[in-house]
């Protein structure tokens, strides 16, 4: 597992509405398909993703099957100070992904 | 009366219209589509017996998706996003997948836009939904038909 | 009846005066303009070198839907950089009985392999044979780091080549067709291109020299070019290697395919990147 692609500016202004772009590499097997040998491959997906900024949450989804392979989750946020921004997605297993990125705000 | 995909396939191109054709992912042997049923009973999950309108909510989608694996798709909802007005959520379903449910979006004022994007799979040509849940419980729909067409070369 | 059969076969392969003329219409290549990240240039459309059977050379770019041209816009939204960054991975990585990595010999890659992409394949005199990007690294593997050979798209083969190419992103694809016996694979290459094979009795021509442009079924055919390989497939959401894509290609006619990296491929490959001379190198490009 590849750790995740995010894009979040490096600096904004207090007030700011930034864009958030995120991506990871996951197969988000649909449980609608079968293998050569006709059994059906059971479903491992992303469930949720979400976004939170200095703890508090700002934005979610909840995902079905029907959401591509290495899924692409664009989406805003409000800024008003400097802080961290913290994502998470939560596999069908139960494993979390994890990862943080920095933004200064003047 | 189910004509064979040959003779199907065959009357498609006869006819000069051998784009557009439904069962974008047939290979992979996907079950039967949803049903409206399944449709209707996401929505009444989602927005209970609330009306729906139309406006303010914006579903974007490609007219004709190259390939049904892989489909861009974008929502956004006109609101300030205030602590007072603001969008709770925002659900994607497809008409014609095998199960109806896409993704839903939750929305906080410190979104500070309801603007979100993905990229989705459908199995066929067929109408996707956008549901917009705002905070004051009024709820807003907006529907593209995106149409699949089937690559003459496989992998 | 089996007149009849065959011409149902070729209506479903759209090679038909029927489905041409009447999708032609909305067929030719877009006019649109491929910037990466707002500032790579990549050329796109280029006149095509001397003895080219087309006039312009075109990029596969150019005949795929908005959407699709947009991924190729961005280097985030371009999903085929996940296996560019496991190739850089793989790239720095220690394997094989001399304790070596790629870095070890080649250092910093966006140097050592800035015209690679853009100049292979290459004539390689031990070998006595064209390389591919795929075969160099399987040679560096077993001469030089003790590691064993990538079989055929597996292991790192795909991203480790898509990463290299990728260090020529936005360069001119340009063949040296004068070292050794370069000239001679080519020729073998173009005979290769023209030759009609399988039930549907086509040729590398047939789609993407006399009828690109035009749809096949639903596919809008390209010239066919190959300089944005490995290239990401939504199809299948992950690289795909020219060899796959040339062996996907020649089973389409439903014909028997030759082995990967073959004397036969080696040699298209030779003939194909030619035919391409001058556009940008895309790797990974984004195709449907």
């Amino acid at each position: 597992m590849s750790k995740p692609r995010i894009k979040v500016p490096k600096k904004a202004a207090a007030g700011d509405v930034i864009s958030i772009k995120t991506l990871v590499n996951h197969a988000m097997e649909s449980g609608q398909r079968k293998d050569k040998a006709g059994n059906v491959i059971p479903r491992k997906i992303l469930n949720k993703f979400a976004c939170e900024f200095n703890g508090n949450p700002v934005f979610s989804t909840d995902i079905d099957a029907a959401i591509s392979s290495n899924p692409f989750i664009q989406f805003s946020a409000r800024v008003a100070e400097s802080g961290t921004f913290k994502f998470t997605w939560t596999d069908d297993d139960g494993s979390v992904i994890e990862a943080e990125k920095p933004i200064e705000v003047s | 009366m189910n004509p064979t995909r040959r003779q199907f396939l065959k009357q498609q191109l006869l006819t000069g219209s051998a784009i557009i054709a439904a069962g974008g992912l047939s290979t992979l042997g996907l079950p039967a589509f949803a049903s409206a049923e399944d449709v209707a009973q996401a929505l009444a999950e989602f927005v209970g017996d609330a009306q729906t309108q139309t406006g303010l909510l914006t579903l974007k989608t490609p007219e004709i998706a190259e390939n049904g694996n892989t489909v861009p798709i974008s929502i956004s909802v006109e609101s300030d996003m205030t602590e007072d007005a603001y969008v709770e959520s925002v659900m994607v379903l497809a008409e014609g997948n095998p199960s109806p449910k896409v993704i839903t979006f939750h929305f906080t004022p410190a979104s500070g836009q309801a603007v979100a994007s993905t990229r989705m799979r459908l199995a066929k040509t067929q109408n996707v939904i956008a549901v917009a849940k705002m905070s004051d419980g009024s709820v807003y729909t907006d529907t593209k038909n995106v149409k699949v067409t089937i690559g003459g070369c496989g992998g | 009846m089996m007149r009849t059969t065959i011409y149902n076969t070729l209506l479903v392969a759209g090679i038909t005066a029927v489905s041409l003329s009447t999708l032609s219409v909305s067929a030719a290549p877009v006019d649109d303009t491929l910037v990466i990240d707002g500032e790579i240039d990549i050329t796109t459309r280029t006149a095509a070198p001397e003895g080219h059977p087309l006039k312009e050379v075109i990029s596969g770019w150019h005949y795929r839907t908005p959407e699709t041209r947009e991924l190729e816009t961005d280097t985030f939204q371009n999903s085929g950089y996940l296996g560019i960054e496991q190739g850089e991975e793989i790239w720095n990585t220690v394997e094989g009985t001399e304790g070596k990595s790629c870095a070890s010999c080649h250092g910093d890659a966006s140097e050592s392999m800035a015209t690679v992409g853009a100049t292979f394949p290459k004539w390689h005199a031990k070998m006595n044979k064209p390389t591919n990007v795929e075969l160099q690294i399987n040679y560096c593997r077993t001469e030089n780091m003790g590691a064993e050979a990538y079989k055929f798209d597996k292991g790192g083969q795909k991203p480790l080549t898509a990463y290299i190419k990728n260090q020529s992103l936005g360069k001119p694809v340009e063949l040296d067709l004068t070292q050794g016996d370069m000239q001679a694979w080519f020729d073998k290459g173009k005979e290769t291109y023209y030759k009609r094979t399988g039930q549907l009795n086509l040729s590398c021509a047939s789609c993407h020299e006399k009828n690109n442009g035009n749809y096949i079924r639903a596919d809008h055919l390209s010239q066919g070019n190959v300089n944005g390989f490995p290239t990401y497939r939504l199809k299948q959401n992950k690289l795909i290697s020219i060899h796959n894509r040339f062996r996907g290609c020649i089973r389409d006619t439903r014909a028997e395919y030759p082995a990967a990296f073959s004397d036969e491929l080696m040699g298209l490959e030779v003939y194909v990147t030619w035919r391409g001379t001058g556009l940008s190198v895309e790797t990974p490009a984004v195709r449907q």
